[in-house]
């Protein structure tokens, strides 16, 4: 079904009884051209882009749970392409261009709304390096503006300016930057790729690879053997326990991420805000919450729940921004695994097993990539070659010292 | 998370900062394949979602390096000692 207004006004004139499921809970056939491992965001967008794209449509996406229940689902919503490096910038463009023609392509309402993104700056060599961000991002086509003080306290009075410690000098703002709603995203591609034949298989989970010859030719699951020419990995927090099946050590290790949600306010903050002087950032949903996060608690876990200190340490973040919000409860908090990489940049590409594709190492930032990242690895399973704009996101660039290091903080993952 | 300091008894998570997998050696320099050891040495991790060695520095007690098992599925502490204890 087409979802339109005219689809709309039949429904409530006929009581809201002809609503189909969006997509189709399907069970495994013996063997797919592709599989996808991970029903998240990333893994249903690539099935959708390799069904639309390539006309691929023998594809199964196996999910151990339910679709959308991960890191889709336990993150801060926020869409960006504001990155400095010649390697990461235009594949995260890709993907920004891809969030402003989302609902269309996937006649979905995945509320993708540009408000802005406003990094704060508090020195002047803050302000010097976002100078030199703002114009890489220019020189490859992307908005971005540098803002002074007085310009930030037009659009957020209600920052603390008087700071002595971590002044607001300005901010690096990227207009078309924002949010849009995670588990939309998640159901609109899960839609678009059912409705062009895509297998949706939920509640299984894969516990090893069947080999032939030296490649994987499929999966060992919950729900029994599922055959495949090519075996995509999607499941970004558990890569390393995937990967491990397979034989594979990777340079990724596993993190908690915590993230915040305060009861409902008035509509306050109008952009994203990151304040420049500490790890927060907040957005307000439509909801009336601010959202908002910090840091990684900075060791390894698989717990989706992290600790106390982090939690301080975020909201005292939170309270030096912005000290209106001292009275705002904190309504929930949830913690997701991330996958940090050795040096913070994603991985898009064949392993040294044949047959078998890695699309992981998203650390802190999946969500926005998640339209590009699943372009990039469709094009990479159908074509076997890498997409122009992912070329960069190598697994080998580690070993030959290609790093895509954005903080420059060297192979330490909980620092980045 | 609470970890209990060999000298400082049981303390808050905050007191300490962490490196990282405790299973890392320095490769021989006489190695064969030198770089391809570095490699794996500086990148590759184990990542385990289970009992996992790290190595942990008490920054506001003593000032001790520490080598902790810990569960990642569920953050328990198993076992404490010095690393400078840690056996080859």
């Amino acid at each position: 079904m087409r979802y339109s207004i005219f689809s709309l006004l039949r429904q409530a004139l006929t009581g809201h009884q002809g609503w189909a499921p969006a997509w189709r809970d399907a069970a495994p056939k013996p063997a797919y051209e592709v599989i996808i491992v991970g029903g998240g965001g990333h893994g249903l967008s690539t099935a959708h882009y390799l069904a639309k794209v390539h006309g691929i449509t023998d594809v199964a996406v196996l999910e151990k749970g339910f679709i959308g229940l991960g890191n889709a689902g336990r993150n801060t919503t926020i869409i960006r392409s504001n990155y400095l490096l010649p390697g990461n910038n235009p594949f995260y463009e890709l993907s920004m261009k891809l969030w402003e023609g989302l609902e269309q392509d996937l006649n979905y309402n995945t509320m993708v709304s540009q408000r802005g993104v406003l990094n704060l700056y508090h020195s002047d060599a803050q302000r010097d390096s976002y100078v030199r961000r703002g114009n890489a991002m220019r020189m490859h086509g992307v908005d971005a503006e540098l803002l002074d003080a007085r310009d930030v306290r037009r659009m957020l009075p209600f920052l603390d300016f008087g700071n002595a410690r971590f002044p607001i000098q300005g901010g690096l703002l990227q207009p078309r930057g924002g949010t849009a709603r995670h588990d939309a995203v998640v159901w609109g591609y899960a839609r678009a790729a059912s409705g062009r034949g895509v297998d949706i298989v939920q509640n299984c989970e894969v516990t090893g690879f069947l080999w032939e010859g030296g490649r994987v030719a499929g999966v060992r699951t919950s729900r029994g053997d599922i055959r495949a020419r090519k075996i995509g990995m999607a499941v970004a927090g558990n890569t390393s326990t995937v990967a491990h099946m397979a034989g594979l050590r990777l340079p990724i290790e596993s993190h908690v991420l915590q993230a915040f949600v305060s009861e409902a306010i008035k509509p306050l903050v109008p952009c994203v805000v990151t304040y420049g002087a500490g790890h927060f950032y907040v957005s307000q949903s439509d909801k009336g919450g601010l959202v908002f996060g910090g840091n990684i608690d900075g060791y390894n876990s698989y717990a989706q729940r992290g600790n106390l200190p982090t939690v301080e340490d975020v909201c005292e973040s939170g309270m030096a921004l912005m000290p209106a919000i001292g009275r705002v409860r904190v309504l929930r908090s949830w913690g997701g695994i991330m996958d940090m990489s050795m040096d913070g940049s994603p991985i898009i590409d064949r392993t040294p097993v044949a047959g078998l594709y890695l699309n992981g190492g998203w650390c802190y930032g999946g969500f926005k990539a998640t339209p590009a990242s699943g372009y990039c690895f469709a094009h990479l399973l159908a074509r076997d070659e890498p997409h122009e704009v992912a070329r960069a996101l190598r697994l080998d660039r580690f070993a030959a010292g290609r790093l895509l290091d954005e903080k420059g903080q060297g192979p330490q993952p909980n620092l980045h | 998370m609470r970890i209990e300091c060999p000298f400082c008894g049981e303390r808050d998570v905050a007191e300490f900062t962490y490196l990282g997998d405790a299973a890392f050696r320095r490769p021989p320099a006489d190695a064969p394949d030198l770089a391809g050891r570095y490699y794996d040495a500086v990148y590759l991790r184990e990542n385990p979602a289970g009992p996992h060695r790290e190595l942990w520095y008490h920054g506001s007690g003593c000032h001790a390096w520490l080598q902790v098992t810990r569960d990642t599925r569920t953050h328990e502490i198993l076992a404490v000692r010095l690393a400078t204890e840690t056996p080859e």
